[in-house]
């Protein structure tokens, strides 16, 4: 079954073509916007993208770190209003969309080579 | 007697959007725009009730007797036909070909019962129907994998008690979600965005008002 147009008229107005693409094996810093009560301040998270789910303005993407020797990960809505910028540091060589493996790994083994620009 | 007034639309799908605090909200997205096609009255049906008319009819597939009353309305033939039984003064409050303006109705951040037919999944087992567990499938069990089990004692009572959840048809029945509350309301598009999710299919009929069981179920409740 198909989605009704109008649904897809709905999720279209959602959509940001603002912010910068995320690949898989990218390191990105992810500008998120926090809201404590009455203030708003900016987090950023940076780390290696390990996953992006595909799906129109449901699409979303997973950050994973290494804080203080703990692997911490972070899904975030593609498309939210509360990102308020992506920036790409790098984009890495890898060969899968999926980067679940480096979960099991750490250390020298859990790098990604970066591509190169040129 | 339900005294919030309601309407009849068609669920559309699912979808979510983010809230002013970038929360995604799962929505149902329904698509309302029932006309008023009449009225009932406390003189003439000793109940008062407004008619409320969904979706067109082909003319050709009206019958005479209903395309009067189509006609006596000033309003194309409709397809579904619901009645909403209220209090005289809010029937009052209407007219006949009338459309039902979501955003007059209802009122974003109100509680809403929703009722519609759930999904037919036909004559299904119980491991379906019950979510029973079955058997297991070694140790030598034999054409019994998926079966319900015992559905009984012997002599005492000496029958099978009544209401035990046996295989039978699954779906395809009234049901109703109570307490579900107004996310979006798109006039122009006659769209209604309701938290959660509604029984049934897409392109389904549901039948909205204003929830029973919670207070603030009317708009402009006093």
């Amino acid at each position: 079954m198909q989605t009704h147009p109008k649904i897809t008229a709905l999720e279209k107005e959602q959509l940001r073509h603002d912010l910068s693409r995320v690949m898989p094996g990218a390191t990105v810093r992810v500008h998120y916007r926090i809201r404590e009560g009455e203030k708003e301040r900016i987090q950023v998270f940076q780390g290696v993208v390990i996953g992006r789910r595909r799906a129109g303005a449901r699409s979303s993407f997973t950050v994973r770190k290494i804080s203080f020797g703990v692997g911490v990960e972070r899904v975030f809505a593609a498309h939210s209003p509360f990102i308020s910028e992506i920036e790409v540091v790098n984009l890495g060589i890898v060969r899968r969309s999926k980067l679940y493996y480096l979960r099991k790994l750490s250390g020298k083994k859990a790098r990604i080579k970066a591509r190169r620009e040129n | 007697m339900n005294q919030h007034p309601g309407t009849i639309g068609r669920k559309l799908g699912m979808t979510q959007f983010f809230d002013d605090n970038g929360i995604v909200q799962r929505v149902t997205v329904i698509e309302a725009a029932a006309v008023v096609v009449g009225k009932r009255t406390l003189d003439k049906d000793r109940y008062s009730a407004l008619i409320v008319g969904l979706d067109e009819r082909k003319p050709k597939h009206t019958n005479k007797p209903l395309g009067g009353f189509f006609k006596k309305a000033g309003v194309t033939p409709k397809r579904i036909l619901k009645e909403f039984r209220l209090p005289a003064d809010v029937v009052a409050q209407y007219e006949i070909g009338q459309k039902l303006e979501l955003d007059k109705v209802f009122e974003v951040g109100q509680f809403i019962d929703v009722r519609a037919k759930s999904r037919g999944h036909g004559f299904s087992g119980v491991m379906r129907r019950y979510n029973f567990k079955g058997q297991v499938n070694t140790h030598g069990t034999h054409e019994y994998r998926r079966h319900g089990g015992s559905i009984g004692t012997n002599l005492t009572p000496g029958r099978t008690l009544k209401g035990v959840k046996m295989p039978g048809q699954y779906g395809n029945k009234q049901c109703s979600v109570l307490n579900l509350k107004v996310a979006k309301i798109i006039p122009e598009q006659d769209l209604l965005l309701v938290h959660g999710g509604v029984p049934g299919s897409r392109n389904g009929i549901v039948v909205i008002r204003g929830a029973v069981k919670k207070m603030g179920g009317h708009p402009k409740a006093k």
